[in-house]
């Protein structure tokens, strides 16, 4: 350790206000060496503290070599969204030091790898170098993993000098490997090491602590949303799966085929009743979902904005010719490549206008992992009761970061197949007399029935086609008969509601000021209605489920003054849909939308609001 | 299911009791003397006599006008009429419902040797249990008379010019796929085609069968060399690409093993095919190989069973999946138990 204090001119402990449970740490590492399993170490121990926390990991378009940020927050209020600035720093990567050093706060602290010789400009933060080098050269630890355990030293030294119990830390490890001893033990030991260097050889000069706590984190778990929808797909019955990999959307499908030998074998024969296959491409991953839905199977695939374009046609087709399928869309930066390891909710009004001709798709937006597990069975169900594609928009930021959630919730209803007929109903139907067509409306819901093959009855067939076709599946160019089915379809999705996730609305006092927002947007428009509450303003929210809009959202746009649509995207998507399904509200609506990449902080969300209602005054 | 057929006891019935109108399908609405329509009645003629029950097949196509022939045959099978190249993907997925039912697929040149060429091959690298059936006619019929992919270098269209570019052969890009049957036909050999077709529904996995199949209306170049070659003076050229003549379809007699036949198309070019010798061994792959080469360099179409491996396990039969339909599975055997559930929640807290 250098005989120079780096904290010299600043409080020392003692004279500060100590900072527990509520800061945020971030991990500077290069990517491709082994960081995440060092990551979801501290993210996990945290969590099983009793401390509300999530983790974004921050990432590039690579598989070794460039920067990659790991950011922990710690908020015992139990807020989640992104913060904009750091109070402690981890800086493994010696090519992004003079970065990290501009996010610290005043009076933040800087763990190092003293391998790093860099001047370090501020006087005002708290440094801790660590002798990663020396600590792996002690260690017992074979050459070649080295590389992997290295990242086991801060946890090591940032545990110790937090307050994370070495008991804790084991347990994480326990989750992470699965309980594979050997992997646990190696590299525990290095934790450990380094845990005991910290308490031996660096003085505790920083504000920053941790506390087991309790009452925050009850009936929660700390999952992704990738996982978490494919689990909920599993347990909504789904049989087929055709995806093709795409960044942040492969661990969706690649969670399902973990998940399958474990949850999804036939309790009597022991056999699979789901199948997973990697298409070629999204062409052919569609072209198999939809095949599969026809079929009547419980089909879904997975993708981002690239794959989602490419799906377009054949979405088209399932949308005229009336067949069930999910298509799950974890959003990224575009257009185009964009950025493919950054979040955005940039899809909605591609997906809601998909396909060429008069279209219109049921959209599910979840906002947490829990609704990422629901949504996952409720999909299934919806898109076969209206036997139409149901599209689940997802992000990045959900998908693949860690999030405290509530536990998973057991399906609250029964599978809900639709209006499918075998071979007695269709006979039932001839005895009756009763007329049957694959699109005639019976029930005047817009809902036909559907048989599908492999059905024995003569009389079950019939010809699927995405050009003209009449109520009896015959292709026809009449034109009363194209805008007959064409409506049709129109009122059955306009009449969708009913089976769809309803608005969630909150309120914190009587307000004028109604904000909307929808999926990963929440957690930072939840924080920053409450900064705002304490400084006086009341506002209320709603947090959008589902498109076609229910009837609340025009209730709500109609009681409130001014309605503020925070997204994150550059042309306020949300508000564009708003506006096209409510003209007569459309100047209400005041844009709140932005993106650069990253998750929206409640900072930011709060001063834009502000900002605007500043101007009204 | 066989009270239609039993209703009607003095026609000739197969074994399953049922009588080849039952296996019919719409009026055709192709051109007529197309090729597309004789192969549908021999798909016809194959089911019938093979004893298959209509509501155990399932028909796909893709986009063109020999995407449109799945209607044309089987009234009483389902079917799925998909998008262009796309055939596959949608077979591959609709057939996972109920393995059990037997897949015929029908495309063209167009739709399988051009956009189509990406799912083509990797249906028949997962040895999907279908049939494929490419009904070649090396033009774009339904937009009026494009080259396809499939067309020889220097044929002349009308509008078009001349083609510049070599031709796709079905049967090698199927053969260098690792397909477990090729063979080739053409529409106008309805005995050689109607066997071919048989093996290939026999066959349990991917089936590709080229169907040589003219096109009447826009296949009407002046001049040809390659296989489609030039035969004898266009006497009428078609002035107006909406004017169809009515026209006979071509048929042959039936010829010997290892001959070689010449056959004039409706605007007067000729193809030459030939047939594989009765000794050949389409088991070697090797050696069809060679044989596709051979043909090519002679400008010959070779016809017959090209390739066949009988011994590769299908793309179902590694999913290890249950012995009902998957389509048939109750609620209870789909949805895992709450203990289960929980179980998951105590891992991830």
């Amino acid at each position: 350790m250098s005989d120079e204090s780096p904290t010299k001119g600043i409080k020392t402990v003692s004279e500060q206000h100590p900072v527990v449970n509520d800061f945020c740490l971030t991990i500077s590492t290069v990517n491709g060496s082994g960081s995440a399993t060092a990551n979801n170490l501290l993210l996990r121990a945290l969590f099983r503290m009793g401390i509300p926390v999530s983790g974004k990991n921050i990432f590039p378009s690579n598989i070794q070599g460039l920067p990659t940020w790991y950011a922990i927050r710690l908020s015992k209020d139990g807020y989640l969204a992104r913060l904009e600035k750091d109070d402690i720093v981890v800086a493994m990567n010696p090519a992004s030091f003079s970065r990290e050093l501009e996010y610290l706060v005043p009076g933040g602290v800087l763990f190092y790898a003293d391998d790093i010789k860099q001047e370090i400009s501020r006087t005002d933060i708290i440094t801790y170098p660590m002798p990663v080098k020396k600590l792996m050269k002690d260690a017992d630890v074979a050459h070649n993993l080295r590389d992997y355990v290295a990242n086991m030293v801060y946890v090591g030294v940032v545990g110790q000098m937090l307050g994370i119990s070495l008991d804790e830390l084991y347990a994480a490890l326990d989750f992470h490997f699965k309980g594979k001893k050997k992997a646990i033990d190696s590299n525990f030991v290095v934790i450990k090491a380094a845990a005991d260097w910290a308490a031996e050889n660096l003085e505790k000069k920083d504000r920053y602590r941790v506390e087991r706590m309790t009452g925050k984190t009850d009936g929660c778990i700390m999952a992704d949303g990738n996982t978490s929808a494919a689990l909920g797909a599993l347990f909504g019955g789904l049989q087929f799966s055709g995806w093709y990999p795409i960044t942040p959307a492969s661990s969706l499908a690649e969670s399902i085929n973990e998940y399958l030998p474990i949850l999804r074998k036939d309790p009597e024969t022991g056999k699979n009743t789901c199948m997973v296959v990697q298409a070629e491409d999204e062409l052919a991953a569609i072209g198999m979902t939809i095949g599969a839905g026809w079929a009547g199977l419980r089909a879904m695939t997975s993708t981002s904005g690239p794959g989602l374009s490419l799906m377009s046609e054949y979405l088209g087709l399932a949308y005229y010719a009336e067949v069930p399928c999910v298509v799950w869309d974890v959003q990224r930066v575009g257009p185009s490549t964009g950025l493919p390891t950054r979040t955005q909710q940039g899809d909605l009004t591609q997906v809601y206008f998909d396909g060429h001709g008069d279209t219109q798709f049921v959209m599910l937006i979840p906002s947490t992992v829990n609704e990422c597990f629901e949504f996952g069975w409720r999909a299934l169900d919806i898109a076969e009761r209206l036997q139409t594609p149901v599209i689940v928009m997802s992000d990045l930021d959900l998908g693949m970061n860690q999030w405290m959630t509530k536990k998973f919730e057991y399906p609250n209803k029964p599978m809900d197949r639709g209006k499918i007929l075998w071979e007695e109903d269709i006979e039932a139907l001839v005895k009756e007399n009763k007329d049957w067509g694959r699109y005639l409306d019976i029930d005047g819901d817009g809902i036909p029935y559907r048989t599908v093959a492999g059905n024995k009855h003569p009389r079950s067939s019939y010809f699927t086609r995405g050009t003209g076709h009449d109520e009896y599946g015959k292709y026809s160019e009449e034109p009363d008969v194209w805008e007959r089915v064409l409506d049709r379809i129109a009122f059955k999705i306009n009449h969708s509601t009913k089976y769809l996730p309803a608005p969630v609305i909150s309120s914190n006092g009587k307000s004028d000021i109604g904000i909307i927002m929808s999926g990963s947007a929440e957690p930072a428009v939840i924080e920053a209605r409450d900064q705002m509450k304490a400084k006086g303003m009341a506002t209320d929210s709603m947090r959008i489920r589902s498109i076609p809009f229910n009837e609340d959202v025009e209730k709500f746009l109609k009681d409130h003054e001014r309605v503020y649509v925070v997204e994150l995207n550059r042309d306020g998507q949300t508000r564009q849909l708003l506006m096209v399904n409510f003209p007569q509200y459309a100047a209400k609506l005041v844009k709140v939308a932005h993106t650069d990449g990253l998750p929206l902080t409640a900072k930011w969300v709060r001063e834009s609001i502000e900002a605007h209602e500043e101007k009204l005054a | 299911m066989t009270d239609s057929a039993a209703a009607r006891p003095q026609v000739n019935l197969n074994l399953v009791g049922l009588a080849r109108t039952d296996y019919r399908g719409a009026p055709s609405t192709l051109c007529q003397g197309c090729g597309h329509n004789g192969i549908a009645s021999q798909i016809v003629a194959a089911l019938y006599e093979m004893n298959l029950v209509p509501e155990n097949v399932v028909k796909f196509s893709g986009i063109g006008c020999s995407s449109k022939s799945p209607t044309y045959f089987l009234n009483r099978s389902f079917g799925f009429n998909g998008l262009h190249g796309r055939m596959p993907s949608l077979a591959l997925g609709a057939m996972s419902g109920d393995v059990s039912l037997k897949g015929i697929g029908v495309s063209g040149d167009g739709d399988s040797a051009s956009i189509g060429m990406g799912q083509f091959k990797h249906i028949i690298r997962r040895n999907v249990p279908m049939v494929y059936i490419v009904e070649n006619n090396g033009v774009y019929g339904l937009t009026k008379g494009q080259f396809s992919a499939t067309a020889e270098k220097g044929l002349e269209l009308k509008k078009q010019g001349i083609n510049q570019f070599l031709p796709v052969d079905i049967c090698a890009e199927a053969l260098v796929a690792n397909a477990t049957f090729v063979a080739r036909s053409f529409a106008g050999d309805p005995r050689q085609l109607k066997e071919l077709l048989k093996a290939a529904i026999s066959h349990d996995g991917i089936a590709v069968l080229d169907v040589i199949s003219p096109c009447v209306t826009f296949h009407n170049q002046e001049t040809s060399i390659h296989s489609y070659a030039f035969g004898k003076d266009h006497e009428m050229p078609l002035h107006e690409l909406s004017y169809v003549p009515a026209r006979e379809e071509i048929t042959i007699e039936d010829y010997e093993e290892g001959t070689t036949r010449e056959v004039s198309l409706h605007d007067g070019s000729t193809i030459v095919l030939k047939k594989l010798d009765k000794d050949y061994n389409p088991t070697d792959r090797m050696q069809a190989s060679i044989v596709l080469e051979e043909a090519r360099s002679k400008n010959e179409l070779i016809t017959g069973l090209i390739y066949i491996n009988p011994g590769v396990p299908n793309f179902f039969e590694s999913f290890d999946l249950v012995n009902e339909p998957l389509n048939r599975l109750q609620a209870s055997r789909l949805r895992p138990s709450k203990q289960a559930l929980d179980e998951l929640n105590a891992m991830f807290m």
